[in-house]
């Protein structure tokens, strides 16, 4: 582990596995939405990490964790909207009641 | 160990206990109280590497925007005070094992990637502008990496990002008129108020 990025990278792993789990296991659909939330910031601090630790792309790892950031800001509003619809129409958030919506 | 890789890791302790307590917490409140030490504790993360713009971005819009959206979330759906959505024990078992499986399989394909062992300064805020703004000049020039030792790199061409820039702004406009007419106030049946 001498390489500095390791530990930057272990962490993104962290968070990466942390969202998925929670994505899997929440039963409350906006629980999951915080699973996402996590997943997406492990990849932007890989990408932050790697922005800061090969030159070459200093400037393109933080320009595509800006994009991660407003596509994330953009996903929590739309899948709120969602939820919020969801509740007044069933009363519930747990996502094993939105049988429905299986397709 | 110097201080500047002793901060990183208390930080990265916080940033990552807080990432498990949000997965384990039964209560919908408490993983927002959670996760927004995860977020903070990342923006400062980005601090610490330099992208202080960045870092900047992720505390207002993240903690500051959607967190807030995601609490107001919970509040508008709360149900009645002793209702709770509880995962079953086989569920965290089988949850727990894949995801200890799936970090182990990250963590090990992880460790042998090599930064590159030279530092240089963050790209400013001018620059970053710059790059959204499409002036091609503002990305470094540089080689590429990951090639094998002995075959030449070849240099990478200077890009600029004024398209996908302009796509994330149409993107917001859309989600932001969307989001509007999904979450709108139901009319119920009969009364036209």
């Amino acid at each position: 582990m001498s390489d500095p990025l390791t530990p930057y990278l272990w962490l993104g792993a962290l968070l990466f596995t942390c969202g998925v789990v929670c994505m899997a296991t929440k039963r409350n659909a906006i629980g999951v939405l915080m699973g996402v939330e996590l997943v997406l910031n492990g990849a932007n601090v890989n990408f932050v990490a790697c922005a800061h630790y090969n030159p070459t792309f200093a400037l393109e790892g933080q320009v595509f964790a800006l994009f991660t950031i407003v596509l994330a800001a953009a996903e929590a509003a739309i899948a709120l909207a969602i939820v919020l619809n969801f509740y007044n129409n069933h009363n519930t958030v747990d996502v094993d009641a939105a049988e429905e919506l299986r397709g | 160990m110097d201080v500047g890789t002793l901060f990183f890791w208390i930080i990265a302790v916080v940033v990552g206990l807080s990432a498990i307590m949000v997965v384990v917490t039964q209560n919908i409140v408490r993983a927002a109280v959670w996760l927004l030490f995860t977020l903070a504790g990342t923006s400062v993360l980005y601090f610490q590497l330099n992208a202080d713009f960045v870092g900047a971005t992720q505390l207002i819009v993240y903690v500051g925007g959607t967190l807030v959206l995601v609490v107001f979330g919970v509040m508008l759906t709360a149900q009645g005070p002793f209702v709770s959505l509880r995962t079953g024990p086989g569920e965290w078992a089988v949850a727990t094992v894949a995801g200890l499986l799936f970090l182990g399989v990250l963590m090990a394909s992880t460790t042998g990637i090599k930064s590159s062992g030279k530092v240089i300064d963050a790209p400013s805020v001018q620059e970053l502008g710059e790059g959204f703004l499409g002036l091609i000049e503002a990305t470094k020039p540089g080689q590429l990496t990951g090639y094998p030792e002995g075959t030449p790199a070849p240099d990478r061409s200077r890009v600029a990002y004024l398209l996908p820039f302009e796509i994330v702004s149409v993107h917001l406009l859309v989600v932001l008129i969307g989001a509007a007419y999904l979450a709108r106030a139901k009319r119920r049946s009969g009364g036209h108020a």
